[in-house]
């Protein structure tokens, strides 16, 4: 089964303390409270504390003008934009460009991954070939050797790609895009073969005697009925490369070519202090549509996250 | 009838793009990769264009990237790890030995003085060059002087000025390309010891030749200004008598070279294992601790009673929800020594160096390790005990067990069994979590004492990358060799630990 947060459960009165809110049933006594509820209400803040406090801080910092790491630590004493303003002008830190390829990497990158592996999901859950147990098996395999580990060989791979055509080699977004189709295939293929046993095989029967051919079958049929598993294919793919740095801080190189996570990381470790607001300014920006998507889709990605594992 | 276009046209684009890399391989003379673009070319032809295949027609977009980017590059990091691949050892024999003649080249005192004009073709740049008896030649880096035919070209006095096939750099070009331009040497014939021409200013050039001999018949290479005679010692490089060794060697086979060196170089070796027994603690410790923060926080938050646990939850998953390279990356900067909000706010001022001093990195290392991971922790323990049948608490509290008794011994079991397949991969993940490690501490603080680049946080996935990609000793040979160690350790460890919690579920 997959895991249930019952976004819809929010008491409109949820966030008061309990203390003061008239239980429904009867009026616990305060002790009581304090046994059975009150450690519970300590523990949750206490780790909201720990989990929410970096995000808070790099919030402030980001607005705090003081263009220091010391005088991010004055939290929300001022507040103004200067920190953006400063990330999107300078032309040495081409923020708006990395941005834009890592949207563009993410976005493509994702809808290639979903479309490919349902396009072999389908062959593999539908049709019945030689090769296919040993095809289903191998995809299994290939997975325990991840890409990180070949890092090295990618690199001289695309090394080598670059002088036939240097247009899809090093320092390219189309061969990053590339890269990352052929490692996620794997993984996705599999999840999405699973979600694809799920719908009923009498379904596509019916529509052949109609007289569907099997395109027809898959892009009109079949591909609506498993749109759940697509979109949690296409986020989960989309969320990950966003993160992705190994391989992309290997083959970007040019400033104007790199992705968020190799341009800001490359941007704040080269001199802290002096960076760090500017850097939080970017980073609040960086985060925003993943945390937005991830938050809004949260029900489907965590079920998608634990689907078979959790029984 | 629109399907059958649509795929008409895609397949007549994929042949377009096919024909194209072809024939750019075929102008470098690579036949071997023409071939195969050709024979995958065909094949994808008869699968898409033959009546039968369905399953292939599926297939096989996603298997070329397949086997492209993850098959190929799983056998490609097997040989790499056999060679010595690397800075020094880059490329093949032959280039090895044009590179050290190239590279040392003096102008020939004395020598004719050639008329040139610097062009350009596909082929890259060229000198087209008029010698001092009036013979027109045309040639690059790679491809020597070879005469033109008289019809082709243009001459403008006793200089040639522009050939057929070519294009003749003007002023402004000449200027913006001057480096490449006086880099350029093109041979006077196919045996590099007849010399180059060069030019320094793209209108005159001469003859220069080169102070290392290379004979082909001894395979030795003879530096004539000292004398020295350096010899192909089948270690991929040429080496003097007096163990002298040239800069520039060659790709060979090594066989268990890389895989023997932490062994021949116990101090590299002592680190590494240092590396491997931290990069084990890193990754359990991680998931321990994660899991039960992620657990007691389950627990906590496990009441119907609480109507404000929404909100918790929703907070307490955010660092999951945050990019996590940017999560590591806020934290390099609440932790920094001198400016940090931990030191200088939490702390009122301490001077805790938390990512230099070894110990207290590997700690901090782990505390955002454990920040980035108890949401999700949180998350599968939530759904694992909402999913545990409430009889089987009534049952054992009807027979008389406390609270307590019905957690240890019914909840935490069952709860085991559900989330072990995830904590094992969840271990997998954190044993090459590259992400945290490197944007906090680089791997750093350095180890003192080892000649490599080894840091006291650096797990074997951050050595990897260290080992090819930072400084200046690159040696692809051995990262690879290193990333076939992770795969066997993980690929072992995950092996035993199913079968053990396969072991585990049938006992339920």
């Amino acid at each position: 089964m997959s895991i249930e947060i019952d976004p819809i459960a929010v008491d409109p009165t949820g966030d008061r303390e309990p203390e003061r809110r008239p239980a429904p049933q009867s009026r616990m006594s305060f002790q009581k409270w304090l046994r059975e509820l009150g450690w519970r209400h300590l523990v949750g803040i206490a780790v909201v504390l720990f989990a929410a406090f970096p995000l808070v801080y790099v919030l402030s910092a980001s607005l705090n003008p003081s263009g220091t790491l010391t005088g991010s630590n004055a939290l929300f004493r001022e507040v103004s934009a200067e920190n953006y303003v400063a990330l999107l002008s300078d032309p040495r830190r081409p923020y708006a460009a990395w941005f834009a390829n890592s949207l563009i990497v993410g976005l493509v990158t994702a809808a290639g991954t979903v479309f490919l592996g349902a396009l072999a999901a389908y062959s593999f859950s539908r049709m019945r070939f030689t090769g296919r147990r040993f095809g289903l098996l191998s995809l299994i395999l290939v997975q325990m050797f991840p890409q990180l580990l070949a890092v090295v060989a990618i690199y001289l791979l695309m090394r080598g790609i670059s002088d036939f055509f240097p247009a899809i080699g090093l320092d390219s977004l189309v061969g990053l895009i590339m890269i990352y189709l052929g490692g996620a295939l794997g993984v996705n293929t599999y999840l999405m073969y699973g979600f694809f046993n799920t719908v009923p095989s009498s379904i596509d029967e019916a529509a052949k005697i109609d007289g569907a051919g099997h395109a027809r079958i898959f892009f009109t049929i079949i591909l609506r009925l498993v749109a759940p598993i697509l979109a949690v294919v296409g986020l989960l793919s989309f969320i990950t490369t966003m993160s992705e740095f190994v391989v992309s801080s290997v083959i970007l190189t040019s400033p104007d070519r790199l992705t968020l996570a190799v341009g800001l990381f490359r941007y704040v470790s080269e001199e802290t202090n002096t960076n760090y607001p500017v850097f939080a300014a970017g980073a609040v920006l960086a985060a925003i549509p993943v945390m937005a998507l991830f938050l809004w889709l949260q029900k489907y990605i965590v079920g998608g996250l634990t689907a078979g594992a959790v029984k | 009838m629109k399907v059958l276009a649509l795929k008409l046209v895609l397949l007549a684009l994929v042949d377009a793009v096919a024909v194209f890399a072809m024939s750019v391989m075929l102008l470098q003379d690579d036949y071997v990769l023409a071939g195969v673009v050709l024979v995958v070319t065909l094949l994808v032809n008869w699968v898409y264009l033959s009546p039968g295949l369905l399953p292939a027609k599926y297939l096989t977009p996603g298997l070329i990237f397949l086997a492209v980017f993850q098959v190929f590059v799983i056998v490609y990091t097997l040989y790499i790890a056999f060679t010595n691949y690397g800075d020094g050892h880059n490329s093949t024999k032959d280039d090895a030995i044009s590179a050290i003649v190239g590279q040392n080249t003096q102008r020939v005192e004395g020598s004719p003085v050639y008329q040139v004009q610097v062009v350009e073709s596909l082929a890259g740049l060229g000198l087209l060059a008029t010698s001092p008896e009036g013979d027109v030649l045309v040639g690059t880096a790679e491809q020597p002087l070879e005469e033109v035919a008289e019809g082709d070209v243009t001459m403008d006095g006793p200089r040639a000025t522009a050939v057929a096939g070519w294009t003749s750099l003007g002023m402004q070009d000449i200027l913006q390309r001057q480096q490449e331009i006086a880099a350029l040497q093109v041979p006077l014939s196919d045996d590099l010891a007849d010399g180059f021409l060069r030019t320094t200013n793209a209108s005159q050039a001469f003859v220069f030749e080169s102070t290392f001999v290379y004979d082909e018949a001894a395979d030795t290479m003879t530096d004539s200004a000292s004398g020295i005679v350096y010899r192909d010692l089948g270690n991929g490089q040429f080496e003097s008598g007096d163990g002298q060794v040239l800069g520039t060697g060659w790709q060979i086979v090594v066989g268990f070279e890389n895989f023997l060196y932490p062994f021949e170089n116990p101090r590299y070796g002592g680190a590494l294992v240092s590396v491997l027994l931290w990069t084990f603690a890193f990754a359990i410790i991680s998931v321990g601790l994660s899991f039960f923060l992620g657990l007691f926080l389950a627990i906590a938050l496990n009441d119907p009673r609480m109507k404000s646990k929404f909100a918790y939850r929703v907070l307490s998953i955010l660092p999951y929800a945050f990019p996590s390279f940017l999560g590591a990356l806020v934290w390099l900067g609440l932790m920094n020594t001198e400016f940090g909000f931990i030191n200088n706010v939490l702390l009122g001022g301490a001077d805790i160096p938390w990512l230099t001093d070894p110990w207290l990195a590997k700690v901090s290392t782990i505390i955002v390790n454990v920040w980035l991971g108890f949401p999700y922790m949180f998350l599968i323990c939530l759904g694992a005990l909402q999913s545990i049948p409430e009889e089987l608490t009534e049952a054992a509290s009807v027979d008389g067990a406390t609270g307590w008794q019905v957690f240890s011994g019914i909840k935490l079991p069952l709860l085991f069994v559900s989330t072990a397949p995830l904590l094992i991969s969840s271990f997998a993940f954190n044993f090459n979590n590259f992400n945290i490690i490197y944007m906090l501490t680089r791997g750093g603080p350095r180890m003192a004492g080892v000649e490599e680049n080894v840091g006291h946080t650096d797990l074997l996935i951050t050595l990897v990358y260290k080992t090819a990609f930072e400084g200046v000793g690159r040696d692809y040979g051995l990262a690879s060799a290193l990333s076939i160690l992770i795969f066997i350790i993980v690929a072992t460890v995950s092996t035993i630990a199913f079968r053990r919690t396969k072991a585990l579920e049938e006992l339920n």
